[in-house]
């Protein structure tokens, strides 16, 4: 493999291409031999549903999910289809009945699943930083402010959001009463407790973040005479968005995970209760759909954090920090 | 307290005598001749029903998957739900319309047994379904006071008698005797009781009136709730011993080698009631026609379930290993839905009527069937005090609704679907079955006399009986 590398590398003559083919070689060979391991030693555990499943199985899984994915659509067609016979022969029969299209009753497929929780995930992260940016420019900003959110900060942030779980459902069902409810109230439930946990994080790094601008700059500032807002667009905000990145990076990252429990703990529909669901199965195949719904949720979690990683380059002034 | 004592028999007396005639004469007045008027569009359409997951919620999977709801001008999402427990909440404050119920949760639910709302059920799911299993060391202990067959197989039915020396040996060693059912007022509590008490272990009583719900005063087995799915990994785990509860979970551990399932309620209490389908009663108030028409949906999947002897059944199975249903290997399932029942591994013995969906009138709300679990409820000191006959047969006919379920079948016979002879006999149908024999201790169990059937019962409260 070595040898191999290196008879490449010799072949690029430019050093970049050869640094990237080594970089891309040594990952594909770490998987290829977390493959092996994986396959090998899975084959040793013997568990009351069976051998734990191996790479291929696993696979084999994967392609039944999405097998599965193009069936309920087939089913849903059907389904509106007859909805609209139904639906025409009831006005036929009296005309001022009133009709009108449901969506599907069919169960939710994986692919639905994955949907459903990011969608949770998204609205859960986008109403925490929309509270959490503000609160943390003004408490870096204020010491006075700072002195006053820091110990409800400090006493919340240890909080595993899963302690909040039973608290929010029993909320957002007392509070969230209406007859045509925009959203379904899991879907509130798990969304607010993403939020509680995303707060933290974001808030701590954009007060750290904004309370360390350079003094020399924020001096400027203030020869220039700017303006409390424009000193605060055009000073503190850039210089501290690498930290409110790093807050917000790991606010997602935290948010995601919860998210995935918080779904499991309260049945509510998302990848948590399709793993918890396959779990209950105990069907022979369980523990392979479970893995391949690990291995997707690892996967996603690492788009998302690569997601933000963009954003931060892109909104960060200073290109040449490196990130990773 | 002294003029409660003197109005009391007057007043049971008068309750007997107008209930006695309404039984005798309500239905008899209203079956045939009257003017016969057909069900209306349903006022609900769109509707969603909870249930466990477990084999005897097939009706409800039947009736969505052959489009049955649809027939009816019904758009039926199923939702498959954590424990008893929430099943029951969504059902009462209504995010659930509906739901695959114990038979004991919409009668305890409706005298305040737990949480406190007026349930009905227009109609019965299932006979049987539930067997007890033991976990393989406990297995090994009893074996040998098990009698056994010429082939060397266990005779069966393996009655509780020989669990009583391993019992009493857990006992004097001081450790507690664990077992595991899925609720408080499900049938399962009351089937594994009954096994127990049979064979002289006392299960232990309940006393809400003293705030104890534990249910293990005097008890020589500890009994705690476990949810159904869940009943073969808390026993794998070593935190109780054996545990009584619906299929696939008996054979499931069958199939994982780590229990072996020694008798099936079929032969505690020959076709005994099983699940039933519960509604709150404002629900059906407000809807009728809605409720008529998923009654007739459900009696529609449970025929084709049991039609031309069971020959479906492997279809059913098919449609139940989805995981959105139960979700179990085929394999696991057919084992008890095709009718038989593997015992200790390889032990695979005929049991045809181990789940019946239809035959013998199973959809049929039988007043005696309530009053059995409302019976059991007292046995056990879930209801505190003593009951006069006529509250037995009040709480049955406010809780069991023949009524709607009489609708419903007609429609279905009108429509030509049905026959009439798939069902009892709507004009001489009283509510209550023959008297029952077939129970595994041998006492006769007559659904007209509560209290004298509680009398027979070895262990139990009885008469003016309290903890």
């Amino acid at each position: 493999m070595n040898r191999l590398l290196d008879f490449l590398s010799r072949e690029n003559s430019s050093g970049a291409a050869r640094k990237l083919v080594k970089s891309v070689g040594v990952s594909v060979a770490a998987f290829s031999i977390f493959l092996m391991l994986w396959s090998a030693l899975a084959a040793q555990v013997q568990t009351s549903l069976g051998v734990l499943p191996g790479p291929a199985k696993v696979w084999e899984q994967a392609i039944v999910l999405v097998d599965e994915h193009k069936v309920e659509r087939g089913k849903e067609a059907a389904f509106m289809a007859r909805q609209e016979v139904r639906n025409a022969e009831k006005l036929a029969k009296n005309p001022d009945a009133e009709v009108k299209i449901r969506p599907y009753t069919g169960k939710a497929t994986f692919f639905d699943q994955i949907l459903t929780s990011l969608l949770t995930v998204a609205t859960g992260f986008l109403i925490a930083s929309l509270v959490a940016i503000p609160i943390g420019i003004a408490t870096g900003m204020s010491q006075t402010l700072y002195a006053a959110f820091n110990p409800i900060i400090q006493l919340f942030k240890p909080v595993s959001p899963l302690a909040w779980l039973p608290i929010v459902t029993m909320v957002v069902s007392a509070v969230y009463v209406s007859k045509d409810p925009l959203f379904a109230k899991s879907f509130l439930t798990s969304a607010i407790t993403v939020t509680l946990c995303c707060l933290w994080p974001t808030i701590i790094n954009t007060a750290v973040g904004v309370s360390s601008v350079d003094k020399d700059l924020l001096n400027v500032g203030r020869v220039l005479r700017l303006p409390w807002l424009t000193r605060t667009i055009k000073i503190v905000l850039p210089s501290s968005i690498p930290m409110m990145f790093t807050g917000l990076r790991l606010s997602l990252g935290i948010g995601w995970m919860v998210l995935i429990a918080a779904e499991m703990l309260a049945q509510n529909p998302g990848l948590g209760k399709f793993v918890w669901d396959e779990f209950q199965n105990g069907s022979s195949n369980s523990l392979a759909r479970i893995m391949v719904a690990v291995l997707v949720i690892g996967l996603l979690g690492f788009a998302l954090d690569r997601g933000m990683l963009m954003l931060q380059r892109k909104f960060s002034w200073d290109k040449s920090a490196a990130l990773r | 307290m002294k003029d409660q004592q003197f109005s009391k028999p007057r007043r049971t007396f008068l309750k007997t005598a107008t209930l006695a005639l309404s039984i005798s004469m309500g239905l008899g007045l209203s079956a045939p001749g009257t003017s016969y008027a057909e069900v209306g569009e349903p006022e609900k359409e769109d509707l969603k029903f909870g249930f466990i997951k477990l084999t005897d919620m097939a009706p409800l999977a039947i009736a969505y998957e052959k489009g049955y709801f649809e027939d009816e001008g019904l758009y039926v999402t199923l939702e498959a739900q954590a424990n008893w427990k929430v099943l029951l909440d969504g059902v009462i404050d209504g995010q659930l319309d509906g739901a695959h119920m114990l038979a004991g949760q919409p009668l305890a639910a409706t005298i305040g047994f737990g949480t406190k709302a007026h349930i009905i059920t227009p109609l019965s799911m299932d006979l049987n379904g539930n067997g007890i299993t033991v976990s393989n060391d406990i297995w090994e202990q009893m074996k040998p006071n098990v009698p056994k067959m010429k082939d060397g197989r266990p005779q069966h039915p393996i009655k509780a008698d020989y669990l009583k020396p391993v019992v009493e040996k857990y006992k004097a060693d001081g450790k507690p005797f664990k077992m595991g059912m899925v609720f408080p007022v499900s049938t399962h509590n009351y089937e594994l009781r009954y096994w127990l008490a049979a064979g002289g272990i006392n299960p232990g009583y309940y006393a809400p009136d003293k705030g104890d719900i534990s249910g293990q005063l005097q008890a020589d087995v500890l009994l705690s709730v476990t949810p159904p799915p869940q009943m073969p990994s808390t026993m794998e785990a070593g935190t109780i011993y054996g545990y009584c509860v619906g299929e696939p979970w008996n054979q499931q551990a069958v199939f994982k080698g780590i229990g072996v399932p020694v008798i099936t309620d079929y032969e505690i209490w020959k076709d005994n009631p099983e699940k039933v389908f519960g509604m709150t009663k404002e629900f059906t108030e407000k809807y009728p026609n809605t409720t008529v028409r998923v009654v007739k949906a459900m009696l529609r999947a449970a025929m084709w379930l049991d039609a031309d002897n069971n020959a479906n059944r492997p279809a059913a199975v098919k449609y139940l290993s989805q995981p959105n249903y139960v979700g179990a290997d085929y394999d696991v399932i057919a084992n008890s839905m095709t009718g038989t029942f593997e015992y200790e591994k390889g032990d695979k013995r005929e049991v045809p009527d181990f789940n019946v969906f239809f035959r013998y009138n199973a959809t049929y709300p039988y007043y005696s069937d309530a009053i059995w679990y409302l019976s059991q409820m007292r046995r056990w000191g879930q209801i505190a005090e003593q009951k006069p006959d006529s509250w037995y047969f009040e709480t049955a006919k406010k809780v069991y609704r023949p009524d709607i379920y009489e609708k419903a079948a007609k429609e279905l016979i009108a429509e030509g679907k049905m026959k009439a002879a798939d069902f009892p006999d709507f004009a001489s149908e009283d509510g209550f079955r023959e008297p029952q024999t077939e129970f595994i201790d041998g006492i006769t169990y007559d659904g007209k006399k509560p209290n004298a059937y509680l009398e027979s019962l070895p262990i139990g409260l009885k008469g003016k009986d309290k903890i």
